[in-house]
């Protein structure tokens, strides 16, 4: 029923799991802490648009709430680790 | 059963589709080059650049297929995706300061070539000295 649809948003999810693959690699190997960090925080947002593809792939508005709570939990998470790579400290 | 499973579909003339499917796949596309740049680059100052792509275009990319593709679906104005890029738009950039600010704080402590700090020019010089 939907020719392009079906074809374009696997394929868009594909593109999606190999840059949370390549994301992933630099988490593991980062030389630097901070490194890590950025690499997590790459696979949050990546994981935040997969939402939003399956979201359509599904034709469903559920997929909405995860990808916000993903945006939000990306933004604590990484919030509170530059804060603890910058004083020691998350919260002072 | 293609057409119970998902009936929103069903009814979508093929123009939004097309325009949807670009959509959806550039941005998916920019993701992969954000995270290919995040693997590539040599230097983390490079590195953190990479990762912005993502936030910006790719996220604002998929965003407006998604409220196109609602909008059109449920025939009424879906603005609901416009949330999270707003909201990813605002923290983002918080977020890569701070960590570029760490990355700084850091490499200064261990002793290697980065600009001092301009909050307290003291213990920049300083430290600068006696690195050099």
């Amino acid at each position: 029923m939907t020719p392009v649809l079906d074809w374009a948003l696997p394929a868009a999810l594909l593109m999606l799991a190999l840059a949370m693959g390549c994301a992933l690699i630099r988490l593991l190997k980062g030389p630097s802490a901070q490194d890590r960090v950025l690499a997590l925080d790459c696979m949050y947002l990546s994981g935040m648009l997969v939402m939003l593809v399956l979201g359509l792939l599904y034709g469903s508005k559920n997929y909405f709430e995860a990808a916000l709570l993903l945006a939000l939990f990306s933004f604590v998470g990484s919030m509170a680790m530059a804060k603890f790579l910058l004083r020691g400290e998350v919260i002072e | 059963m293609t057409e119970a499973a998902n009936t929103a579909t069903a009814i979508l003339p093929l123009w939004l589709e097309i325009i949807v499917a670009v959509l959806v796949l550039a941005g998916a596309a920019l993701a992969l080059l954000g995270s290919i740049g995040l693997l590539r680059l040599p230097t983390f100052f490079e590195r953190v650049h990479a990762p912005s792509i993502i936030a910006t275009l790719g996220c604002w990319l998929i965003m407006h297929g998604t409220v196109l593709y609602f909008s059109v679906a449920d025939r009424s104005l879906a603005l609901h995706a416009l949330l999270i890029a707003v909201f990813v738009a605002i923290t983002v950039p918080v977020m890569s300061i701070f960590l570029m600010r760490a990355a700084l704080f850091r490499a200064r402590q261990a002793g290697r070539n980065v600009p001092p700090s301009l909050s307290q020019p003291k213990a920049g010089v300083n430290t600068e000295v006696k690195d050099a």
